[in-house]
């Protein structure tokens, strides 16, 4: 949390709306632990990181949605290695759930 | 709309420790995203609409402010099940040096080193000067256990007692005993320590809090110097912090 704070904080001054996805559960082995935070901003901007790089299109691109219209989406990742390899490139074998919300609370 | 975050950056700027839990799942559906803010005196902010919900939730949301270790757990209600996740904000760590000696100068770097917040008191202003204490963030010239008596002690305060005098070091474990402290630790031989142990015991200590006294003070590592001795000391305070004891040290098939 304190990693993304000072971007969200520069965001929320421009006027800008936010989005943070949270690492919420790991299975097996996997980049971040549970608490890694993504904070996207309105126009697209990133702070912070949920893998090591390979799902976070996919994690931004929620979270842009999830700015629109406000409802929160938990999103999995991973399963086996193959599969990771060919659809989203998982470093590491593991299953990850993140949590994707508008930050409103 | 933002009431939650501004009290969590608060609390967060102001290093005092707070645990945000999430409902991120429910069977029903329903409160997806709703949260509670929750404080070390397990007062919260936020709702789940649920109070027999959030007072499980707050239960442990308090024990994680300390603990630090973010992760999902799950309720079952009657029918429904919830998912809820918990992080935990610990405040910095804190090492508080009772008696400003010569293992109490190089133990103030490594804690510094380490990202503790340093606080050393001594009642004696020849030994608690700037000089010898340039990197501690505090300096206290006072008797020990008034200031520890007014001090938030929690979870994630270190203290170290190395004054070698009775009468600085056992009031000021009477006080540090009382309190929930992560790690207390009292300079002396063995025979000293039980020795302590005894008076202090007649002064109505139970065995219970006679146990969380680390001492001697410090690992066995042999140490000599004054800083091999720090060394000993700031090892097994952060030995305590992650839960391992003296015998779980050398064993890495323990965690």
């Amino acid at each position: 949390m304190r990693d993304i704070l000072p971007d969200v904080e520069r965001w929320r001054a421009r006027g800008e709306r936010v989005a943070v996805a949270t690492v919420v559960s790991v299975a097996g082995s996997a980049p971040r632990r549970p608490g890694a935070k993504l904070a996207v901003s309105e126009k697209g901007e990133i702070s912070g990181s949920v893998s090591g790089g390979c799902v976070e299109p996919a994690v931004i691109e929620t979270a842009l949605q999830v700015i629109k219209d406000g409802k929160p989406q938990m999103l999995e990742f991973g399963i086996s290695e193959e599969e990771n390899f060919e659809q989203i490139g998982l470093a590491c074998g593991g299953t990850i759930h993140v949590f994707v919300e508008r930050l409103d609370w | 709309m933002s009431a939650l975050y501004e009290e969590l950056k608060q609390q967060l700027a102001q290093e005092r420790g707070v645990a945000l839990a999430t409902l991120v799942r429910s069977s029903s559906g329903q409160g997806i995203g709703a949260k509670l803010l929750v404080f070390p005196n397990k007062s919260f902010h936020g709702s789940f609409g649920l109070p027999e919900l959030e007072a499980r939730v707050v239960e442990d949301a308090e024990q994680a402010i300390w603990i630090g270790e973010p992760g999902t757990r799950l309720y079952t209600l009657g029918e429904q099940t919830f998912e809820v996740f918990i992080e935990g904000f610990p405040p910095p760590p804190r090492l508080i040096i009772v008696g400003a000696g010569h293992i109490a100068i190089p133990l103030t770097t490594f804690a510094r080193t380490l990202g503790y917040r340093v606080v050393v008191i001594d009642a004696r202003a020849a030994f608690a000067t700037r000089e010898r204490f340039p990197h501690a963030d505090e300096l206290i010239v006072a008797w020990p256990d008034e200031v520890l008596a007014r001090m938030d002690l929690n979870p994630s305060t270190a203290v170290a007692i190395l004054t070698h005098d009775p009468k600085f070091d056992e009031p000021s474990l009477k006080v540090v005993l009382s309190r929930q402290v992560g790690y207390v630790g009292a300079i002396g031989s063995r025979k000293t320590s039980q020795e302590r142990n005894e008076r202090l015991k007649q002064q109505g200590l139970t065995d219970e809090q006679l146990s969380r006294i680390h001492a001697p003070i410090g690992l066995n590592i042999g140490a000599k110097t004054p800083e091999e001795m720090a060394l000993a000391i700031m090892a097994e305070i952060v030995a305590s912090r992650y839960g391992k004891d003296r015998t779980a040290i050398l064993d890495w098939t323990r965690k």
